[in-house]
């Protein structure tokens, strides 16, 4: 995934990784890692809190706990690669979207996401994706990672048809 | 005249003769005919069975405003009455503080005209203790008497002039009837809306000391002292004023003294959640409070039990506590709260709360009835000390619905109210 | 279940779990007022009644701009508290914004209890902005806050609260909150201006302001309403000052280093002196902008919640 980053924007000039909490913290610093190792730069790394965001918030029952945003860079004129564990409807990623446009105006916006399981609500589509994989409306993705859940795993349970 | 009654097997309680016995009572031309034992009716009597119920001397409560003239859209003399009445209250006696004050011969003589109009309890009225209740001119108390008044007052509010309190208790002994006050010292009550304790402060709602009361209750004690007048001490709501009663009995001065059901019953808890069905002048007090007061009951410190009946629209409570109001509606719960906080706790014995209802309001207010005896007037109430049911305000016969008690399940309440041989309320069912 | 009730119409009954998640919410939230483009569509096509019955300017204003910056749509409403013989009752007032199909309310009024009042009357979410000397949560909450940004927990942290206490909705509030807290509370000021049965709330009382300044980690000064004096609970402003002012030189002799909060606006040289107010205990600013981040949360939290079964139960809402 560094690689297909690096690749589409044609190195590390003016590249923020953005994270959605809590998991696309955790990826994008990982991403953020091997970019290092390969490259000997340290990109900048921000994490979003897209919960004031949520066109849901109505219906979603207890009021989810508010994260913080940070942005450590002005993002006007950058590529603002937005990384999350993974993508389902799109909504998560609308709501990344309007937030960003209230802290500036970047050159692009990617999307980076570890599992795409379909099932899409809205027109977005990842640049980069870790792996596809198909799962019905019943069935779940869980993405642990080291750092939150003490071991790094992809598991999907209840796999669909594909709806 | 109605046909003779007879009430036949009731269990006939009158402290007044010391009477507590299964047995009949006959009533002709309003007027106790024969009580006791089996009693053969003359013919053409109506026989009313009351086995199971208790027959007592009329109820009499001796606090209550019935609004007319003034705020008829409130209550009236009527509509008081007939509350009265399915209460079991055989008679009440009307606070003068109407709009305009009753405070005249001409006033007095219309409450009581509307009163015998309306046909439900006998409605006994106050005059003012001073002219518009001003607290400046005695009124015309020998006119008003004549008229059919009973006792004075300036209630609502207290006569903060000790002179013209003084008078008051001087001129009063000579028509005999006693001067009642409502104790209250303004300037330390002055913007309270309730009990000056924890729960105020907690609700931050000011509050009115026991001590605005108990002030009053001691200088009106003295006054009577000096004076050796009557002094009838209205709806005592604190520890320390059954304390200064006790004192001024054992001193021997002229003092009696009356409590609201509501203060024998209810803390100042009930305030919580801002219920303005909990506001009144007196405010509720401590459980401290309650149990002194129902204590000085038992012991005849305090000498009869009361309503204070003060109706209100029901919009006139629906608003902001501090600017609503202060009363409730009693005359409908009155015999039920008694009966389930005192004659079931066992505070009181049966023929005690008879003998604080029915008997001493009479003694006290010299009024006719508080007596089965022979000859007395036939002023009867039949009630059910057992029977349990829950208050619903929308039912009331009185225009008023603001009650702490809706929805309580109460025990005790008044089946047959018979006033002068007349059967003026009927429970259905 | 959510977290707060339908309405937030005091501290007094609220959990430490309650109050510590409306201050961790609100915690985030402070950015937001730090940010170029100050708002978040949270909100987005909610109305917000500001139904003010008594003067206020700055409450009002920190309501505002909590409710613009969560992209609510905000009406401001000046009304003259209702006498009992003229004017709209509460009620009406009430009745007639919910049939205009609002959302929310934030109240403020003269009447203890008329938060509470509404709360149970309507079906919108009611936030009490101050109700006479009852209760002003959201001023108890953004003291607590203040608070935590500096002393990090509250545990065991002691607070002494100085002047009117007994005409003091804040007071109330902050004893609730902070007592929920985990923190110690004291009062001090003039006998005549504490209520009777404050040791019953679990507080202590201290007469001397030095006292209290050798004993607390904070300080919260109330205003002193200058028609305390007219009234006759105090002889004089000037006598006040004296006794109670938390002046520099009273300070300079603390053991410690403390926090002076007031929850505005200030009498400088009465409960406070300027050199205290602009001095470096002071943290009076911090509260006004913690202010509105704690408005936002609670908006967050209130927003679209209806009234449960439990709280119809009682009668009313937490």
């Amino acid at each position: 995934m560094a690689d297909e980053i690096l690749e589409l924007n044609d190195g590390t000039d003016g590249l923020v990784l953005v994270g959605i909490h809590r998991r696309g913290v955790q990826i994008a610093e990982r991403l953020a890692e091997v970019i290092r190792e390969r490259e000997g730069i340290d990109i900048p790394r921000g994490a979003l809190d897209i919960t004031l965001y949520r066109d849901d918030l109505q219906t979603v029952g207890p009021r989810p706990v508010v994260g913080k945003t940070v942005l450590p860079v002005p993002i006007d004129g950058m590529v603002v690669v937005i990384v999350d564990d993974v993508l389902y409807t799109g909504r998560t990623i609308r709501a990344a979207l309007d937030e960003l446009a209230d802290f500036g105006r970047p050159a692009r916006i990617m999307l980076a996401v570890l599992v795409d399981r379909g099932g899409r609500e809205l027109p977005i589509q990842p640049d980069v994706v870790g792996k596809q994989v198909e799962v019905g409306t019943g069935g779940r993705v869980d993405v642990c990672v080291l750092a939150l859940d003490g071991r790094d795993e992809v598991v999907v349970t209840g796999v669909g048809s594909g709806a | 005249m109605s046909a003779p009654l007879l009430l036949t097997g009731g269990r006939i309680v009158d402290p007044a003769q010391g009477m507590d016995a299964v047995g009949d009572l006959l009533i002709i031309d309003g007027k106790i005919a024969s009580v006791g034992g089996t009693i053969q009716g003359p013919d053409g009597a109506r026989r009313v069975d009351c086995s199971g119920l208790v027959v007592s001397p009329g109820m009499i409560d001796v606090h209550v405003h019935l609004r007319e003239p003034g705020r008829e859209e409130v209550e009236t003399v009527a509509s008081g009455a007939h509350a009265a009445a399915a209460g079991g209250f055989t008679a009440v006696a009307a606070m003068p503080n109407t709009k305009p004050v009753t405070d005249n011969q001409a006033m007095v003589g219309f409450v009581k005209r509307q009163g015998e109009a309306a046909g439900f309890a006998r409605v006994y009225p106050y005059g003012a203790i001073s002219v518009g209740q001003m607290g400046e001119t005695l009124a015309e108390f020998g006119e008003m008497v004549a008229a059919g008044a009973v006792a004075v007052s300036d209630d609502g509010r207290p006569v903060e002039n000790s002179h013209l309190m003084r008078t008051a208790l001087e001129y009063a002994q000579t028509f005999g009837i006693p001067v009642v006050e409502h104790c209250e010292v303004m300037s330390l009550a002055h913007g309270g809306s309730m009990h000056e304790g924890v729960i105020s402060a907690r609700l931050g709602l000011k509050g009115i000391p026991s001590e605005a009361e108990e002030i009053d209750v001691m200088r009106c004690i003295l006054l009577a002292k000096l004076t050796g007048g009557h002094i009838h001490l209205c709806h005592l709501s604190s520890k320390g004023s059954v304390e200064l009663v006790r004192w001024g009995k054992d001193q021997g001065v002229n003092v009696t003294a009356e409590v609201c059901s509501h203060h024998i019953s209810l803390t100042h808890e009930a305030v919580e959640g801002y219920d303005t069905n909990a506001k009144m002048n007196p405010p509720l007090r401590t459980q401290r409070d309650v149990e002194a007061l129902q204590q000085g009951l038992k012991d005849g410190t305090i000498d009869l039990l009361v309503t204070d009946h003060a109706p209100h629209h029901y919009d006139e409570k629906e608003r902001e506590f501090a600017d609503a109001p202060n009363g409730i509606v009693g005359l409908e719960t009155a015999l039920g709260v008694n009966v389930t906080w005192l004659l079931e706790s066992g505070v009181l014995t049966l023929s005690q709360l008879v003998d604080r209802m029915a008997c001493l309001p009479a003694k006290v207010f010299h009024l006719p009835g508080g007596t089965l005896a022979k000859g007395s007037i036939g002023d009867v109430t039949v009630f059910d000390p057992s029977r349990e049911w829950t208050v619903d305000p929308a039912r009331f016969k009185s225009k008023g619905r603001n009650t702490p008690y809706g929805g309580r399940k109460l025990r005790g309440q008044a089946v047959r109210t018979i006033v002068g041989g007349r059967i003026v309320f009927e429970l259905n069912g | 279940m959510t977290i707060l009730g339908k309405d937030l119409i005091g501290l007094a009954g609220l959990t430490r779990e309650q109050i510590t998640t409306i201050l961790d919410v609100a915690e985030p939230l402070k950015a937001i007022s730090e940010r170029a483009i100050k708002k978040v569509p949270t909100l987005r096509g909610m109305t917000v009644v500001n139904l003010f019955f008594e003067p206020s300017t700055r409450t009002r204003i920190s309501f505002e701009f909590a409710e613009k910056r969560m992209s609510a749509d905000t009406v401001n409403v000046a009304a003259a508290a209702s006498s009992v013989s003229k004017g709209e009752t509460l009620v009406d007032t009430a009745r007639n914004l919910e049939a205009m199909r609002i959302d929310m309310v934030v109240i403020r009024h003269p009447a203890s209890g008329a938060a509470r009042f509404l709360a149970e009357r309507i079906e919108s979410n009611v936030i009490n902005a101050g109700d006479g000397t009852h209760e002003h949560p959201t001023q108890g909450l953004l003291d607590l806050l203040t608070l935590r940004d500096k002393l990090g927990s509250l545990d065991g942290k002691r607070i002494c609260i100085v002047g009117d206490v007994l005409h003091s909705r804040v007071a109330r509030s902050n004893i609730w909150g902070l007592q929920a807290m985990g923190a110690e509370v004291a009062v001090c000021g003039p006998r005549s201006l504490l209520p009777n049965a404050i040791r019953e709330m679990g507080v202590q009382v201290f007469d001397r302001i030095e006292a209290a300044i050798e004993w607390a980690d904070a300080l919260n000064v109330l205003r002193l309403q200058l028609e305390r004096m007219q009234l006759g609970y105090i002889p004089s402003l000037r006598e006040y000052n004296r006794i109670f002012g938390v002046t520099r030189a009273r300070l300079e002799r603390a053991p410690r280093d403390l926090l002076i909060l007031h929850p505005g606006p200030m009498n400088r040289g009465v409960e406070i002196d300027s050199d205290v107010a602009d001095g470096p205990h002071s943290v009076i600013l911090h509260q006004v902008t913690n202010g509105v981040a704690v408005r936002m949360a609670v908006l967050y939290l209130l927003a679209g919640n209806k009234a449960s079964l439990a709280d119809v139960a009682k009668g009313g809402a937490a």
